[in-house]
């Protein structure tokens, strides 16, 4: 596809019509519907779409985001209907570090420009949904996203090429017809279709997504809400005032997001109804199947509960008045009243209605029809080269952790293009290189302030890949952990000397619906008990070789990741903050040195000085730095504080009896303190020889 | 929904593999009648069978131990059942009341015992009752001196004896014996008592525990002769009494004639060390009754023995007599001069803990240790923490002061992390660096702590912490690497104040420059100048040495004179361009070479190697820069300065060449009191200073002491080095060549897991099992009694290679030993 042809046609649609209507151009035309080119096309200019339109240009490739709407962020225009944003935007840490206040910016994208972020946007904790339009539109702006704006894709098919990246192109039709011929389809579109369930009497029913928001209209009525979801709880809270009461119906339980750790659940700032609930104030919570319901209207445009089955019994005719409700044979049936309103507010689904069959984009059958079946990847498990990305890629950790949700799939995106970068472009996934006596700093860097591995824990872990003999190691940040096993073929890079994975977890019994996350001694403190953290904490796993699939698809029940040769837990930490000396960094090294057989310990000059004239092979720590003309000279206070501890030898003046003037190296002294630094084993007299 | 039909799933693949490896007879206690019993009872076999009623409680103590000693026994061939006795049976053994219920052994149909329930008190009783009864002819249990000196004349010169003392039938002890009786009954007679006065006799003195002894009596041919007797030192279990018997039956002395590094016997596969006796032709016979002496005292601890020195194809120290190879992997053998059995029984002795099997189940996660510090810089800066440092007198930087700060003047940056103990050990170096720069010098201190501004670290490609880059307008950041302590980066800033190498433009500066006139003030900071001599028409020439110019930039001042006139240079210093002319001021000398062909990084050595001294004062600055040399040092340890005598003798000897293969230096003690450490390692009692010795690192370890007696002259020193050469001083000690381990164990998180949850995560055994995955799993079982037993691996291989070597998957998840020796389970009965 040549540039001429192709410039006119990128320009606004009534240029495309001009040039059509002549008949001179008619080749030209012809020609350029066969279809426009681009190396990667976004769907959607969300959140999501615009994240992975800001990597792909930042590395400089060929894409396109399409968008139906004039601009960025549409869904944002109307959702939620109540216009407060719930995922949190705080301003204020305590602390200046970029990467950990990502942790809790729930809003921003990932960019360079500190500019864009979301704290400039809004001061308030929980914004309004109108500043995120505002941001996602100077995101685009100010970064030079190139998208598509007013431009439907209204199918999708596949066109097999074995001169494609993966095989075949996919062809994007949009609503004038003209064809766009992708390499890589990245589906950001979120979850835009209403789910509606079907029952009797359903067309009785208003959805979340036209319903009033002004409370006026909901004076002194009765209202039913079928769901459970934020959603339903957000259109209560907002008219909990006026109307006589509100009920709410669902197949299951509330679930309370402080109770499972699960940001999608009932958040506590929609939670006023439970309150009210609680507090013997009319309002009220009911369990059952939607599926067996009927609402039937009555004379007074009221709404009545029944059940299916009663109406199946005598379909003759439809009448409240004729039609048996339960109330009927059980005069205490909860929802006897008759309701002014029943709204639904059931949540969303992917829309599949524009994928060829061809594309094989399935829902999964796990979690319901609402997302499109992927790998931990993101990569569809139909067609190869099809990712989904943002909130319809939350299957992959639906309940468990933060996928659909800016603050977790802007992470998930980044994976994403990394991946990309390796499979397409020969980019390896980054990394960076250090001597093995940077492990433990390396490791305990990272927990402390990645926003990664804290959002996304459980999906995204660091991965430390250990060099031959384990003298130095390569650092991977935030790789999908369950694509452990194709890791090596997935990041270029080879992992044949054993690894390490560094993930993020709850306890394995701390989180739940029904699960009291208040208990008494609900927080570990002694190292020993790491294990048992119940808050979010790091957890460590060492492999000595890579995992097969087969081991990771059949892990153990509740395990993240396959049995690892050994694992470590740091103790969880009220601050989330893990730098403590014993506490928190010298259980760490004891657990890398005894997984890498190695004493990871750090010592002076004047010690490796000793090592060096005493003993044949010495610590890494020297090897890699006194040795290397960089040892860590100690200062006379710091040298004195060595010697009390006696884990330093002072060496007084001379004519003093030496043995009087240093501890012997491998004794303890009466304080129980460990032994002078000494390989273990054997001291330095023990392999004296007699003559 | 999802998680119970997933499930399913994993029910079913443990199943399958359950049926793959468990194919062999089933593990729970059968139940039958009394006729079908009888029925399916096979001639030769041996069944255990205990009768109850039928409406008894399924359940009951002696049925659980009953139930887990089923598969023990079915290893030994051995088939278990439950015969439940309907009330109209009239079998005779089904008793009459409920107390009346036993256990009856038989073969084939013949009743061999039966068994009150109370003496099958739990599953090592049953086991140990049940083999005691077949192993009839096996073990002869005696109770009396007389019998045993019987039972032992009897075998004089035909087979050995397991002589063993158990505290009482039935228990795990016993049941040891017994296992370890039904694999080697047929080649030893098997003796046991429980009469403390027996083991008295033979003069045992802690007769608290159990005892082992083996009697060598097949060697015994004269019958007053009382046979030889090797008591096992370990406790009675199964795995021990294995072990012990191997060494037994392994050949007392070997004669070998190969690198001892290469040897290998049955013993280093038991995790025992060897030891050899080093043996000429001359006096091979004396030898050889030394070394048996030796193999007689180390039975069962270490395997001796002999190698012919004369018919050795490498080399070992001329001196040695004894070698001692550890059971360990890796570990280079020794070489040892000891002139006394006893202590080369004591150095075998003080070795065997590492070896030892830990059978007591310490917790080693209760060792309090694990939780103090044991990293030097870790605790002494945790300790210094409250201490006020002079902060102020560096500049912090942030995110947004950092560009601004660096730009606007020359600076240099500290990158630190104040969660990070060696950064902050170095901040204490750094801020005494701004103490000693205050006022005297335009370069700005900055310092910037990564754990709060992440982002700009990240950004001037910072990963790794302490970092020090030096920032100069127009110039990219230059990153510092020399050592972490205040002399050295002070050294650096200072000789950063010339941007190297400096390019001269007369033939006076430049010998100023030559002179330390030029940069006076520098020169202190760079003991050599070094001056590069080019004609201007040398152009690749010139770039090769700015190029390691640059790279030496703040740690050597180099200088570039390439004028027309630079004949005058070349011809005073008499040498031909390109040439390198190095000035030591210390000296006030001036040295030259030619520069004919030499790369950018050959410079760079050219100039390192040129700062090296002849014999230098080592310090714990220095010392590293002599080791690249690699050759073995001559160290004198001074307290004080040198005795110019002896600096003389020395550097008199270094210009005749005659130490050309070592690196000469010296030690301060007072300037590196540290020295003083080096010396307790090298001697047992401190030898009057000075002292010199020869210090071979690189190879042998070995350490050599210049005798005290004798002065430091070049005649001795030359003499001494040419005995040292010729193999005729002896050292005074081998410096320890252990790698460095973890200092203590960590959590082991993995078995505390296994041992909350209800079943072992572990469990799903993948279908096809390799060899190492049966060993692992076959650990597992071990830590099934939620202790950590740590087995040396040299145990784990000879357990893993009996498996593969004779039996192979029948018992493949089993954690016995005895499941893998040859002799059939059901072959003899």
């Amino acid at each position: 596809m040549g540039v001429s042809a192709a410039a006119p046609l990128w320009g606004p649609p009534g240029l495309l019509l001009t040039i059509a209507l002549h008949p001179a151009l008619s080749m030209r035309l012809a020609k350029a519907s066969v279809a426009l080119h681009r190396d990667y096309c976004i769907l959607g200019a969300g959140p999501a779409g615009l994240q992975m339109a800001y990597f792909l240009q930042l590395a400089g490739r060929d894409y396109a985001v399409f968008e139906r709407t004039p601009g960025p962020g549409s869904f944002f225009l109307r959702y939620p209907r109540h216009r407060k944003l719930i995922s949190i935007n705080k301003r204020y840490t305590g602390k200046t570090n970029a990467e950990f206040n990502l942790r809790h910016d729930w809003n921003s994208l990932l960019s360079h420009d500190p500019r864009l972020l979301f704290r400039h946007y809004s001061r308030a904790y929980f914004p309004d949904a109108g500043d995120m339009v505002r941001y996602l539109r100077d995101f685009t702006h100010r970064l030079g996203l190139q998208v598509l704006y007013n431009t439907t894709i209204a199918h999708v098919t596949l066109d097999k090429d074995r001169q494609a990246w993966n095989g075949h192109y996919f062809v994007l039709t949009d609503q004038k017809g003209q064809a766009y011929r992708c390499s890589v389809l990245l589906v950001a579109t979120g979850l835009s279709v209403p789910n509606q369930v079907d029952f009797p009497g359903s067309e009785h029913v208003e959805g979340y997504e036209s319903v009033s928001v002004d409370p006026e209209d909901f004076v002194g009525q009765n209202v039913l809400i079928l769901g459970r979801g934020n959603a339903a709880f957000e259109t209560a809270e907002n008219i909990l005032g006026v109307t006589n009461f509100i009920h709410m119906l669902s197949r299951s339980r509330v679930r309370l997001s402080w109770a499972t750790h699960y940001v999608g659940d009932l958040r506590a700032i929609n939670n006023g109804l439970l309150d009210t609930y609680q507090l013997k104030s009319l309002d009220g919570l009911l369990e059952s199947d939607l599926a067996d319901l009927a609402i039937l209207k009555d004379r007074e445009g009221k709404f009545h509960i029944t059940l299916k089955y009663f109406l199946e019994e005598d379909n003759t005719n439809q009448s409240a008045d004729s039609i048996s409700l339960p109330q009927d044979d059980n005069d205490n049936f909860a929802m006897r009243v008759a309701y002014d309103r029943v709204i639904r507010c059931l949540g969303w689904n992917f829309d599949f209605s524009i994928f060829n069959k061809s594309l094989r984009l399935n829902s999964g059958s796990a979690f319901g029809k609402k997302y499109p079946l992927v790998r931990a990847s993101y990569e569809s498990k139909g067609s190869r080269g099809l990712f989904i990305l943002g909130t319809a890629s939350h299957s992959v950790d639906y309940r468990k952790s933060a996928g659909g949700f800016i603050h977790g799939f802007r992470y998930t995106v980044r994976a994403v293009h990394r991946l990309l970068e390796y499979r397409h472009h020969g980019v390896a996934w980054p990394c960076t290189e250090h001597p093995i006596t940077q492990l433990t700093s390396t490791i305990i860097r990272r927990v402390n302030e990645a926003s990664g591995l804290y959002q996304m824990f459980g999906v995204l872990a660091d991965i430390v890949l250990l060099k031959e003999n384990a003298t130095a190691f390569q650092y991977l940040q935030e790789f999908p952990m369950q694509m452990l096993a194709q890791l090596e073929t997935l990041v270029g890079r080879t992992a044949r000397h054993g690894l390490f994975v560094i993930n993020m977890e709850y306890g394995r019994n701390f989180s739940g619906p029904d699960k009291d996350v208040f208990f008494y001694d609900r927080s570990v403190g002694h190292t020993e008990d790491a294990w048992q953290s119940n808050f979010l904490h790091p957890v460590i796993y060492y492999y000595r070789d890579l995992p097969t699939e087969q081991e990771v698809r059949f892990r153990p029940a509740h395990w993240p990741l396959p049995r690892p040769t050994a694992i470590h837990h740091i103790v969880e930490d009220f601050l989330t903050d893990w730098t403590a000396p014993v506490g928190h960094i010298l259980p760490l090294r004891r657990f890398l040195e005894n997984c890498l057989d190695t004493d990871l310990r750090s010592f002076y000059a004047e010690s490796c000085f000793l090592f060096a004239l005493t003993q044949q092979k010495l610590p890494p720590f020297c090897q890699q730095g006194y040795l290397r003309m960089q040892g860590l000279a100690s200062t006379e206070s710091l040298r004195q504080h060595g010697v009390e501890s006696g884990l330093l030898r002072g060496y007084s003046a001379a004519g003093r009896h030496p043995e009087d003037s240093s501890q012997q190296p491998g004794e303890r002294d009466p304080a129980g303190h460990p032994p002078a630094p000494e390989p273990p084993g054997q001291s330095l007299e023990g392999n004296k020889e007699e003559l | 929904m999802m998680s119970s039909s997933l499930n399913a799933f994993r029910v079913g693949i443990s199943f399958v593999t359950m049926c793959i490896f468990y194919k062999s007879p089933v593990h729970s206690l059968q139940e039958v009648s009394p006729q079908k019993y009888f029925s399916t009872l096979q001639p030769g076999k041996a069944s255990l069978a205990y009768f109850c009623q039928a409406d008894s409680p399924s359940t009951s103590i002696f049925l659980e131990e009953l139930n887990q000693a089923v598969r023990p026994l079915q290893d030994y061939g051995i088939s278990v059942a439950k015969v439940n006795c309907i009330k109209e049976e009239t079998s005779k053994y089904c008793g009459k009341g409920k107390d009346s219920m036993k256990a009856y052994l038989f073969r084939g149909n013949i009743l061999l015992r039966e068994f009150p329930t109370d003496t099958l008190f739990d599953v090592n009783a049953i086991v140990a009752h049940v083999l005691f009864a077949l192993l009839f002819n096996e073990v002869k249990y005696v109770t009396t001196q007389e019998d045993l000196q019987n039972t032992e004349n009897s075998l004089k010169g035909k087979a050995d004896i397991v002589f063993s003392y158990v505290r009482a039938i039935g228990t795990q002890e016993h049941r040891a014996v017994m296992e370890a009786a039904f694999v080697y009954g047929t080649t030893y007679q098997f003796v046991l008592t429980t009469e403390i006065a027996l083991l008295e006799s033979i003069g045992s003195e802690d007769i608290e525990y159990a005892h082992l002894y083996f009697f060598h009596c097949k060697l015994v041919l004269d019958l007053t002769q009382q046979c030889r007797r090797t008591l096992m030192g370990k406790p009675l279990t199964t795995l021990n009494i294995h072990l012990f018997i191997k060494t037994m039956k392994a050949p007392l002395l070997t004669e070998v004639a190969e690198d001892p590094q290469q040897v290998s016997t049955v013993h280093l596969q038991l995790g025992l060390p060897l030891v050899f006796i080093v043996s000429q032709q001359a006096t091979y016979e004396a030898d050889r009754r030394t070394a048996e002496w030796v193999a007689w005292r180390l039975l069962g601890k270490a395997g001796v023995l002999l190698l012919l020195r004369d018919s050795l194809e490498v080399k070992i120290p001329q001196h040695a007599n004894v070698v001692f190879k550890k059971a360990e992997k890796g570990v280079p053998v020794e070489y040892l001069v000891l002139h006394d059995i006893d202590l080369i029984i004591s150095h075998v002795e003080n070795n065997m803990h590492i070896e030892e099997i830990q059978e007591d189940e310490d917790d080693d996660m209760e060792d309090p240790d694990m939780d103090i510090q044991d990293d030097e810089v870790a605790e002494t800066v945790y300790r210094d923490r409250k201490r006020q440092l002079p902060l102020e007198l560096t500049v912090e930087l942030t995110e947004d002061t950092f560009n601004a700060t660096v730009m606007a003047s020359d600076s240099i940056v500290l990158f630190y992390a104040g969660w990070q103990a060696v950064s902050m050990a170095f901040l204490q170096s750094y801020i005494d660096v701004a103490v000693k720069l205050k006022g005297i010098s335009s370069m700005l201190l900055t310092r910037i702590n990564c754990a709060d501004w992440s982002d700009v670290c990240t950004k001037q490609n910072v990963t790794e912490f302490p970092v020090v880059k030096m920032y100069k307008k127009g110039k990219s950041p230059l990153s510092y690497a020399g050592m972490l302590g205040t002399e050295d980066l002070l050294n650096f800033i200072q000789l950063n104040r010339v941007s190297c190498p400096v390019n001269l433009t007369s033939i006076r500066e430049a010998e100023e420059y030559l002179s330390g006139e030029l940069y006076k003030d520098l020169i202190s900071y760079s003991n050599v100048s070094v001056l590069g001599l080019f004609s201007p028409t040398m152009a690749s020439a010139k770039e090769d040495f700015t190029e390691a110019g640059s790279y030496l930039q703040g740690y050597v001042l180099t200088g570039i004179y390439s004028e027309d006139d630079v004949l005058i240079l070349s011809n005073k210093y008499a040498v031909t361009l390109p040439a390198l002319l190095l000035a030591r001021h210390k000296e006030q000398k001036i040295e030259s070479m030619p520069l004919v062909g030499t790369s950018a990084q050959d410079m760079v050595q050219i100039i390192t190697d040129a700062l090296l001294e002849a014999f230098p004062e080592i310090t714990v600055e220095n010392l590293p820069s002599y080791l690249r040399l690699q050759k073995p040092l001559l160290i004198l340890f001074s307290d004080g300065s040198i005795n110019p005598q002896y600096n003389k003798a020395i550097l008199t000897l270094v210009k005749q060449k005659y130490l050309d293969s070592l690196t000469p230096c010296w030690v301060n003690l007072k300037n590196t009191p540290v020295g003083r450490g080096i010396l307790q390692a090298y001697f047992d009692s401190p030898p009057p200073l000075p002292v010199l010795v020869l210090v071979n690192l690189h190879s042998s370890g070995h350490v050599f002491a210049f005798p005290s007696d004798q002065t430091i002259t070049e005649q001795n020193l030359i003499l001494w080095l040419k005995k040292l050469e010729a193999g005729l001083e002896n050292h005074i000690t081998i410096l320890p060549a252990q790698e460095w381990k973890p200092p203590l164990p960590a959590y082991d998180f993995l078995s505390m897991i296994d041992a909350a949850a209800p079943q072992h995560p572990a469990r799903k055994v993948p279908e096809c099992m390799k060899e190492t995955d049966v060993q692992e799993n076959d650990k597992e079982q071990h830590e099934d009694k939620l202790t950590i037993r740590k087995e040396p691996i040299e145990t784990l291989r000879i357990k893993h290679w009996n498996r593969t070597g004779s039996f192979p998957l029948q018992r493949a998840i089993s954690g016995d030993i005895f499941d893998v020796i040859t002799r059939s389970a059901t072959g003899i009965w």
